[in-house]
């Protein structure tokens, strides 16, 4: 609340952060109460903050020996029945990837942020990129289903934070949160008045006699329902495949049974996971498809394009991945021409070929740790109509 | 939880019968370990609903699924690491991990000597077999020195670990070392070390007959076993006359303990006076 303008007086609090310290917050609000991790630029600030404010609400931090082991202990707190979560960047997320692995194969909710900074390797730790879209993706070895969130504003990252918590949980699957260097590390004035209109998503608890309990049996939602160590059911939980026992198996239609079902079990629930977000796509003859920092200068470009007579648009994912097809082609369908710009080489813009055919798709990509200008993707966008 | 723990130990009572037969290899320790470990949970009365087993990767590994508790096959050399989380997220479990001297020193060798400084409440039991066994034979840490391996095929050069003196100078609150061949004596030390408040390193020579046995030429099972007794030092006699004349034998027994602070107690007291320090 307002103390110092009394014209304010009763009106919610306006408060000056940073993407990171929203997501700090986004977490708690979000009922997390376990966070591992390992120092990284640019998403320290996180882990910074949960160590202050976790142990105030009956929550754990801890600063694991290294990427791994924090990615570990969050799985492991996971299946003691605790909301829990890791923040890094791309060389730690790569550590990552085994235990984000077993997360996905053995179904155990957690959140992931990955804030991402410039590549390959230790690559530019300062500086944005976009370049972990397929890695987020397709990062550990094997087929698995995976969800990711790419917020673009502090705002919404406090936002999605809780919404990767509860697709997590609801959906048995760890989220990534996906933004990189700009939106994490800029400040600005927002007002957390309404957190959410919803409860908060809370696993899926395991009733019944435990001897009639499957670890990996499902209803048609596909997501088995879950159980606390201490609660009767002592079940196992491996990374090998399994059955719907939970032990593991080689058995081929009982593999083929239990990975059908990890595979769909997304696609199941589309309706609850997919997210995006239009701006201007109604009568565009070009729209732009970006994520994070340059959605953010897209959506000035759309302004810059439109004040020039090309009518263009932006179409923004908020769930990256699975990608909202069925949105996308319904934004772009007038469309002539599609323009994904990104601090990449050409990631987004690949997947956008593939859904839409590559003929009206131009990518813009920038890798050397500067964002794109509104005025380039603007410049781009227009001469894609003129040529079109 | 269904068992009468004041009722001498059977350890059927603690093993998932529909996991057997096992699928431990002629002459392994390792089930000799398992039932040590079940009949210490006995002793102590342990509540199987509290009881948390987490593995990894290996013959070591493969373990937690025989046992009628909450168990967790994780990652390989990741079992500490998935531990510390568990055991922080829920301090009212038992927690203990079942490693091998592959999984423990080699790939999880960083986890290892953290979760010894940190000194939370876990009890690592490391089987150590001396050879990368469910990968068909190859050199461990532990591999002793001109031993033949798949990948040391003309003998081991590499130096091997002390397991125990790396516990121990790391910090472990509790660390120990027994044989299969000494049942209750490796019962007792494994009591000792679920009962220490902190973290308890056990390691457990256990002899890998058809891998490293049969490479090697070392006998049978039993053979293998008498071997144990002439290559072992009982701490009782460390400093007694037998140590002059085996100098370079493994000492076993309770090896170091002391009284450091459980990390999860001190970060429970520190939240605690947070809390209450909040207006």
């Amino acid at each position: 609340m307002n103390a110092i303008d009394p014209a304010l007086a009763g009106r919610p609090a306006a408060t000056l952060m940073s993407g990171n310290q929203a997501c700090a917050l986004g977490a708690i609000a979000g009922g997390c109460r376990f966070f591992a991790g390992y120092p990284i630029t640019p998403s320290s600030e996180i882990a910074e903050r949960l160590a202050r404010s976790l142990p105030e609400v009956g929550g754990v931090f801890v600063q694991m020996e290294d990427e791994i082991a924090s990615m570990a202990a969050v799985i492991g707190a996971s299946m003691g029945g605790v909301k829990s979560m890791t923040a890094t960047s791309g060389p730690g997320f790569s550590l990552k990837q085994e235990n984000l692995g077993y997360a996905a194969g053995a179904e155990i909710p957690c959140v992931i942020v990955n804030v991402m900074r410039g590549g390959p390797s230790t690559g530019m730790p300062t500086r944005p990129a976009q370049a972990d879209i397929m890695q987020s993706r397709w990062g550990s070895h094997g087929d698995y289903p995976i969800i990711v969130l790419t917020p673009w504003s502090v705002r919404e990252i406090f936002d999605e934070t809780i919404r990767a918590f509860d697709l997590a949980e609801r959906f048995r699957t760890p989220v990534v949160l996906l933004y990189d260097q700009v939106v994490a590390q800029l400040s600005e004035t927002v007002v957390l008045d309404v957190v959410r209109d919803t409860a908060l998503v809370e696993r899926k608890w395991a009733s019944g006699p435990p001897a009639d309990y499957k670890p990996y049996a499902a209803g048609a939602d596909g997501i088995p329902p879950m159980v606390r160590p201490g609660a009767g059911y002592r079940t196992h939980t491996t990374g090998l495949t399994h059955s719907e026992n939970g032990f593991p198996t080689q058995n081929p239609e009982a593999v083929t049974r239990n990975l059908s079902r990890l595979f769909s079990k997304l696609d199941l629930n589309r309706e609850a996971i997919d997210a995006w977000h239009t701006l201007g796509c109604d009568d565009a003859e070009v729209v732009i498809v970006a994520i994070g920092i340059t959605a953010r200068a897209a959506s000035r470009a759309v302004e810059l394009c439109r004040a020039q007579g090309v009518r263009a648009g932006l179409f923004r994912p908020k769930t990256l991945w699975p990608f909202p097809e069925d949105a996308l082609r319904a934004a772009t369908a007038n469309a002539r021409a599609v323009l994904v710009p990104e601090l990449n080489a050409g990631q987004l813009s690949r997947e956008v070929q593939r859904i839409l055919g590559g003929a009206k798709v131009d990518g813009l990509f920038r890798f050397n740790g500067e964002p794109l200008l509104p005025s380039e993707i603007a410049a781009r966008a227009a001469a894609l109509v003129k040529g079109a | 939880m269904l068992v009468d723990q004041t009722a001498e130990f059977d350890v059927r009572d603690y093993l998932r019968k529909e996991m057997m037969p096992h699928f431990l290899c002629p002459g392994c320790g390792h089930g000799i370990a398992l039932r040590a470990l079940l009949w210490a949970i006995h002793d102590l009365g342990i509540d199987k609903d509290k009881l948390a087993v987490v593995s990894g990767i290996g013959c070591a590994g493969r373990l937690s699924a025989y046992i009628d508790a909450n168990t967790f096959h994780v990652t390989h050399g990741r079992p500490l690491a998935f531990a510390t989380g568990l055991a922080l997220a829920r301090p009212d479990l038992q927690v203990v991990v079942i490693s091998g001297d592959g999984d423990c020193l080699a790939i999880g060798g960083n986890h290892l000597i953290h979760a010894c400084r940190r000194n939370l409440n876990l009890t690592c039991l490391m089987l150590n077999n001396e050879v990368y066994g469910m990968t068909g034979g190859q050199v461990s840490p532990t591999t002793p020195e001109t031993l033949l391996t798949t990948t040391t095929p003309r003998g081991n050069t590499e130096p091997h670990f002390d397991a125990c003196a790396l516990a121990a100078a790391a910090g472990a609150g509790f660390v120990g070392r027994e044989v299969t061949r000494h049942v209750p004596k490796l019962k007792e030390l494994i009591r000792e070390g679920l009962s220490h408040p902190g973290f308890a390193f056990i390691e457990v020579l256990s002899d890998c007959t058809e891998i490293l046995g049969r490479k090697n030429d070392l006998g049978s099972s039993p053979e293998m076993m008498l071997r144990q007794k002439s290559e072992l030092r009982p701490t009782a006699y460390r400093d007694t006359v037998d140590m002059p004349f085996r100098p370079n034998h493994l000492p076993t027994g309770i090896l170091a303990r002391n009284d450091r602070p459980e990390y999860g107690t001190s970060y429970r007291r520190a939240a605690a006076a947070a809390r209450e320090a909040k207006p």
